[in-house]
C-alpha cells in the first residue's frame, strides 16, 4: 500500500525518503534484486596506455595528447609497461589469476570523442581472471552491524579511455577533448553477486580502499578517475531474472546507492504493475535522484570486435622474479604488495582491540588510519580512546569548519600531544573538541595544544585544595538545593556538579570533583 | 645509354669522389630527369626544395667534413603512404589530399640519417588498396617501358607502389621505398624491370607507414640492383621502439658476395605456382631460371604448398576486416577532408566518408564490417585467420621438413604489363586476385620475397621471377637474386 504511494511520490519528483524505501525490499520478501558492477579504473601513471604523452587530470584542453592519441595515420600503439605493472597489481590484490598471455582487441564504434573509431581493449584475452573482492557491509544509519560480503571477479582488462565530448546546445557546436583519450584503465567486471545498492556502495569503497593502497588509481570519483556501471534484474523468489538495465558512469559512491536503489525500486514497481522491463543503457541524474533512458544507446551496437594487429600478445612472468625489459616478473610485484584494507582491518580488532564498526570506519578513512597507528604505536595510550577522538571529536571538528578530511590541517603531533593531554587528564573532553577545533580553525602546524591551553587559559584545577574550595564555595552558595539533596532528592547531585563545572569555567575533571562532592556532602 | 637509369650506389660515391659528379649536381641531374618524365606520373609531389637542401648537406659532409655516409648523395622517392614531416602524405585520396604531417616515418627518418636525398613522394592506388596504380586522384602511373607520347594506350606500371617503380626505373632516383601488402611492392618492380625486395614482416618498422593490413604491411625497396637493394636494407632494417611488432634483435647487416657457394643451396620449384592465366612467357622464363640456377650447381626439386589455392581469398577477407577497422579512424574531425556537413555528427561521417573515399576503399570497408559484424565473425574472420595458419605452415614445412630446400622460385606475375585499356577492363577486385596471386602468400606467411627482372617479352616488356625465403633469410635470397642478375644482365628501360 505504501510502496505505492511512494511510487507516486517518485514520479512528483519528489525527493524520496532514503531508508524507508530500502527497507521495504528486505521487508517484502517477494522480490530477489540481483546486481554486478563493472568498474573503470584509471591507472595512476605519468604517460598513457599506449603513448607517452602525460597522464594527467584538469589539464589544459588538448594539451596532453600525443599524435596516437589524435589517432594520426601511421602512428602505432607502444604499451606503457607500468600500466602492465599496476594492472597486475591490482590483479594480485583481488585474488585474481594473472594470465601468461593476453592480448589486446580494437572494439569499434563512431563517436567524436573516439578518434580512431576503436577502443583498443582485451575482449578475449583479459590480463587476469577469476579474483574475489571480500568487504564489509556498513553504512551507519541503515546497518546496525557491519557484515562480510564478498563478489567475485570474472575478468580485468586493460583499456584505453575515451576523449570527452562537450556540447554547446545554443551555438549547436560539439567540442572534443583528447586529454583522457589514451589514458589507461583497467576494467574489472564483477559477477552478479550483490543484492542492493549498499552493498555496491560498499564494494566500490573498498576497491577504491585497494587502488590507493596499492597506488594504482587515485580512486576519485569525483575526477571520474573511478567509475561504476551497475548491472540490476529482479526475480520473485525461485524464478529466473527478469531482463536487466545498466546504469552507466555513475560518479560517486553514494551516488552507486541511490542509482542502485532507484533502479531496483523503478524495475519492481513495472513488473509488479504487469509491465516488461527494457534491456537497456540508463544513467544517473544525481540531482533528482532518478535513473533516466540514455538515448543514443537504445540501437544495440555491434562492436566488429578485431583483434588489435599492432601489439603482439602480452606476455608475463608466472615462475620466476627474472624481470626483464618485454617481460615483468608476477612474483616480483606480488612482493610489492602491501597491507590491505580487509588485514588492516582485522589487525586493529586483533592488536588494538576496536570494535569492528571502529575498524570499519578507521580503515575507511586512510588519513584517520595513519593518525590512529601513529598515535597508538605507544601501547600505553588507550587505542578505543583515540579511536574515539578521530572518530568523533576530529571528524566533528572538521564538519564544523567545512574543511574535507583529505586536507585535515592538523598534524599528528598535534594530535598526539592533545590525545596525551586527554588521557593523562589533564585536560577534559570538552576542552579536547575546543583545542581541536581551534586546531582546525587556525590551521597553524606550529601551534601546540599545550600552548593554546596556556593561552586561552583552560588549563584544568587538578589541585585538590583549589577544587575543595571551589565545591564548598558552590554548596555555600545554594543552600536550597544542598537542602533538597540531604532531603532525599539526590537528582539535585548532578545540577551541583553542574554549577562547579560552570563556576570553573569547564576546567576541572570530572571524576575528581564528583569525589570531593561525594565527601563533602556526607559530612 | 642514358646514365641516369643505369647508376648504382657503389658507381655514384665512386664519381663523387672523383668529382665527375657532386651530390648537388646528381640532384639536380635527377630533378631534371623527374620533369623530362613528367607523363609517366610517378610523382604525386617533387620534393625540388628537400632534394636540393639534402643534396648540399651530402655534399658538405663528402668534401667538407670527409665524414660521408651510407646514402650521401643518393637520390630516393618514397611511396606517398609514408608520412613525411612537413611534406603531403595523400595516399594518393580525396581523403588525405591536404594532409600535411608533422613527424617523420621511421624509414623516412633512417633513409635520411643515412644521408640520401629525397626527390619527391610517389604515386599509388588509393591507400595501397590495387595493382595497377590506376586508382590514384592524381591519376594512373605509366609504365615507362614500351611507352610512347604519340600512342593513346600504354603499360601499366603495377602497383601499387607503381609511382615508385616508375621512379627508379626512368632514372628519376637510384632507389624507391614503396609498401607490401599483397606484392605491392614486388609487381610493379617485376612489370618495371627493377628489383623489388619485400623484407621479413617485422624486420623493417612500419611506424609513419599509414596502413593497409597491419598483419601483412611491410615497407618494400626497389630498385635498379640487387646489392643496391642490400645496402638500402641495411640502412632501414631492425628494432624500432615505436613500431611494437618489428622483430627485437638487432639487425645483422646482410652482405653480398660473388663467390657466394651456390651448391648449398636447395631451391624448390612449387607446383601451385603454375596457375590458369599465367603467360607461356611467363612460365618459359621460370623454366629458364631454373635451369640456369641448376647450371650454377644449385638443387632445384619440385615442392608443394597445398593451400596456395585458397590464399587469395583468405588474403582478401583478412585485408577487407583490417581496411574496415584502420579506415575508421577517417571521420573529418582530426585531419583530413571533411564535407560541408552540420546537421549531425553521424550525418558528418557518412558525407565525409562517401565523398573522401573511392569506390575501392568503400566497397572494401563494407564487407569488411560485414565479415567482422559478431554473427559473421567465426564464419569469415576466424576461418580466414586459421587458413592463413596453413598457408604459412605449407611455407615452414618446405623450410624446415627433413628434405627442406632453401629458397622458392616462382613467377612474380602472371604476365608482362597489361595495357591501360586492358587492365580497366576488369574490377579492381578480380585484378588484384589475378595480379596478387604467387606474391601475396608471401605477405600471409610474413616471409621476405625479391622480384628480379630476367629478360624481355616479345612486347619488349620486362618479365621477372620470385624468390621466397624463410624468416630473416634476406641474405641468401638476395646473394642468389645477385648470381641470377650477374647471369641474366637485364637491360635498363630506353628513354
Amino acid at each position: 500500500m505504501w510502496y505505492y504511494k511512494i511510487h507516486r511520490n517518485l514520479n512528483k519528483k519528489v525527493k524520496p525518503i532514503i531508508w524507508t524505501r530500502y527497507h521495504s525490499i528486505v521487508a517484502d520478501r517477494q522480490w530477489q534484486s540481483v546486481v554486478g558492477l563493472e568498474v573503470h579504473a584509471q591507472l595512476n601513471t605519468e604517460s598513457k596506455l599506449f603513448s607517452g604523452a602525460e597522464n594527467t587530470f584538469g589539464g589544459l584542453v588538448n594539451n596532453c595528447v600525443s599524435l596516437f592519441d589524435a589517432a594520426i595515420p601511421g602512428t602505432l600503439p607502444v604499451l606503457n609497461r607500468k600500466c602492465v605493472e599496476l594492472g597486475v597489481k591490482t590483479a594480485l590484490a583481488l585474488s585474481c589469476r594473472v594470465n601468461e598471455v593476453s592480448t589486446f582487441d580494437r572494439k569499434h564504434y563512431f563517436y567524436a570523442d573516439l578518434p580512431a573509431g576503436y577502443q583498443i581493449t582485451q575482449q578475449r584475452a583479459p590480463l587476469a581472471s577469476d579474483g574475489v573482492i571480500n568487504f564489509q557491509v556498513f553504512t551507519p544509519g541503515v546497518h546496525k552491524k557491519p557484515y562480510k560480503k564478498s563478489s567475485k571477479i570474472k575478468q580485468i582488462q586493460l583499456e584505453q579511455d575515451s576523449g570527452k565530448s562537450l556540447h554547446d546546445d545554443e551555438l549547436k557546436r560539439s567540442l572534443v577533448d583528447l586529454n583522457r583519450a589514451g589514458v589507461p584503465l583497467i576494467e574489472l567486471v564483477f559477477e552478479p553477486d550483490l543484492e542492493d545498492g549498499e552493498e555496491a556502495a560498499a564494494l566500490v569503497k573498498e576497491l577504491i580502499l585497494i587502488v590507493q593502497r596499492l597506488e594504482a588509481c587515485t580512486g576519485r570519483m569525483e575526477e571520474g578517475a573511478l567509475r561504476v556501471d551497475a548491472n540490476v534484474s529482479l526475480r520473485r523468489i525461485g524464478q529466473p531474472l527478469s531482463t536487466r538495465t545498466e546504469i552507466k558512469n555513475i560518479g560517486s559512491i553514494r551516488g552507486v546507492a541511490g542509482a542502485i536503489r532507484h533502479e531496483i525500486d523503478r524495475q519492481r514497481s513495472i513488473l509488479e504493475s504487469g509491465g516488461t522491463i527494457l534491456n537497456e543503457t540508463r544513467s544517473w541524474d544525481a540531482t533528482n535522484k532518478v535513473t533516466v533512458a540514455m538515448r543514443d544507446k537504445e540501437v544495440v551496437q555491434d562492436y566488429r570486435y578485431m583483434p588489435e594487429p599492432n601489439l603482439p600478445p602480452l606476455r608475463v612472468n608466472l615462475k620466476t622474479k627474472n624481470d626483464t625489459q618485454d617481460v615483468i616478473s608476477v612474483p616480483l610485484i606480488q612482493d610489492q604488495i602491501p597491507e590491505l584494507p580487509e588485514d588492516t582491518r582485522k589487525r586493529l580488532v586483533q592488536e588494538f582491540q576496536l570494535r569492528p564498526e571502529a575498524a570499519i570506519q578507521l580503515v575507511n578513512e586512510p588519513i584517520l588510519l595513519e593518525y590512529f597507528l601513529e598515535i597508538s604505536a605507544n601501547k600505553e595510550r588507550n587505542p578505543t580512546k583515540v579511536a574515539n577522538l578521530l572518530l568523533n571529536d576530529l571528524l566533528t571538528a572538521l564538519n564544523q569548519n567545512k574543511v574535507n578530511i583529505d586536507h585535515c590541517p592538523v598534524t599528528s603531533k598535534q594530535l598526539i600531544e592533545l590525545s596525551d593531554l586527554l588521557l593523562q587528564k589533564k585536560i577534559n573532553l570538552d576542552m579536547c573538541r575546543q583545542i581541536l577545533d581551534e586546531l582546525v580553525h587556525n590551521a597553524d602546524e606550529d601551534i601546540s595544544p599545550s600552548r593554546l591551553l596556556k593561552e586561552k587559559g583552560w588549563s584544568m584545577i587538578t589541585d585538590e585544595a583549589e577544587l575543595t574550595k571551589l565545591c564548598i564555595e558552590v554548596l555555600e552558595n545554594n543552600p536550597k538545593l544542598v537542602k533538597q539533596y540531604k532531603e532525599g532528592k539526590k537528582k539535585v547531585y548532578r545540577a551541583l556538579l553542574g554549577i562547579v563545572v560552570k563556576s570553573s569555567e569547564n576546567k576541572i575533571d570530572m571524576a575528581a570533583v564528583s569525589k570531593i562532592m561525594d565527601d563533602l556532602l556526607k559530612k | 645509354m642514358n646514365k641516369l637509369t643505369t647508376y648504382t650506389i657503389k658507381e655514384l660515391h665512386k664519381i663523387y669522389r672523383d668529382k665527375l659528379l657532386t651530390p648537388t649536381s646528381f640532384v639536380d641531374l635527377c630533378l631534371q630527369k623527374v620533369k623530362q618524365t613528367s607523363e609517366l606520373n610517378a610523382f604525386v609531389t617533387v620534393t625540388e626544395d628537400e632534394a636540393e637542401n639534402h643534396g648540399v648537406e651530402s655534399e658538405k659532409r663528402f668534401y667538407i667534413d670527409k665524414k660521408s655516409r651510407m646514402l650521401d648523395g643518393i637520390t630516393f622517392g618514397i611511396k606517398d603512404n609514408f608520412c613525411t614531416s612537413n611534406i603531403t602524405t595523400t595516399c594518393a585520396s580525396e581523403m588525405l589530399k591536404n594532409f600535411v604531417p608533422t613527424y617523420d616515418a621511421t624509414v623516412y627518418a633512417r633513409l635520411r640519417a643515412a644521408g640520401a636525398c629525397l626527390i619527391g613522394k610517389c604515386n599509388l592506388d588509393e591507400f595501397a588498396m590495387g595493382a595497377g596504380t590506376v586508382d590514384s586522384i592524381f591519376g594512373p602511373t605509366r609504365n615507362p617501358w614500351g611507352y610512347d607520347k604519340s600512342n593513346d594506350d600504354w603499360r601499366i606500371s603495377g602497383g601499387s607502389s607503381g609511382g615508385s617503380a616508375v621512379a627508379v626505373s626512368s632514372g628519376a632516383c637510384v632507389a624507391a621505398i614503396g609498401s607490401d601488402t599483397g606484392g605491392s611492392t614486388r609487381n610493379p618492380a617485376a612489370l618495371c624491370g627493377i628489383v623489388g625486395l619485400k623484407p621479413t614482416y617485422g624486420l623493417v618498422s612500419r611506424y609513419g607507414l599509414i596502413p593497409l593490413v597491419n598483419s601483412m604491411d611491410v615497407p618494400g625497396i626497389l630498385t635498379r640492383t640487387v646489392e643496391d637493394a642490400a645496402t638500402i636494407l641495411n640502412c632501414i632494417a631492425g628494432p624500432d621502439f615505436l613500431d611494437s611488432t618489428t622483430i627485437k634483435k638487432e639487425f645483422d647487416p646482410v652482405s653480398i658476395t660473388d663467390d657466394f657457394d651456390m651448391t648449398k643451396i636447395k631451391i624448390g620449384i612449387p607446383k601451385e605456382y603454375y596457375c590458369e592465366g599465367m603467360s607461356q612467357e611467363v612460365i618459359d622464363t621460370w623454366r629458364y631460371v631454373a635451369d640456369l640456377l641448376e647450371n650454377q650447381k644449385a638443387v632445384l626439386k619440385s615442392v608443394s604448398l597445398p593451400h596456395t589455392s585458397v590464399s587469395i581469398a583468405v588474403y582478401s577477407i583478412l585485408n577487407q576486416c583490417e581496411v574496415a577497422s584502420n579506415m575508421a579512424r577517417y571521420d573529418g574531425l582530426e585531419y583530413g577532408f571533411r564535407a560541408e556537413e552540420n546537421y549531425s555528427t553521424e550525418e558528418l561521417y557518412a558525407s565525409t566518408r562517401s565523398q573522401g573515399f573511392n569506390d575501392v576503399v568503400r566497397c572494401r570497408i563494407f564487407a569488411g564490417n560485414y565479415f567482422l559484424l559478431s554473427r559473421n565473425y567465426d564464419k569469415y574472420f576466424v576461418k580466414a585467420q586459421k587458413l592463413r595458419r596453413l598457408i604459412s605452415n605449407d611455407f615452414k614445412n618446405i623450410f624446415n621438413g627433413d628434405d627442406h630446400v632453401n629458397i622458392l622460385l616462382t613467377p612474380t606475375t602472371l604476365s608482362d604489363a597489361p595495357l591501360y585499356k586492358d587492365f580497366m577492363s576488369k574490377h579492381n577486385r578480380d585484378q588484384c586476385a589475378f595480379q596478387d596471386y604467387c606474391t601475396q602468400p608471401a605477405n600471409m606467411a610474413g616471409i621476405p620475397a625479391i622480384s628480379i627482372p630476367i629478360r624481355l617479352s616479345k612486347n619488349n616488356l620486362p618479365l621477372s621471377v620470385q624468390l621466397m625465403g624463410p624468416f630473416l633469410s634476406e641474405e641468401i635470397l638476395l646473394n642468389v637474386a645477385k648470381r641470377i642478375e650477374n647471369i641474366v644482365k637485364f637491360p635498363a628501360v630506353a628513354l
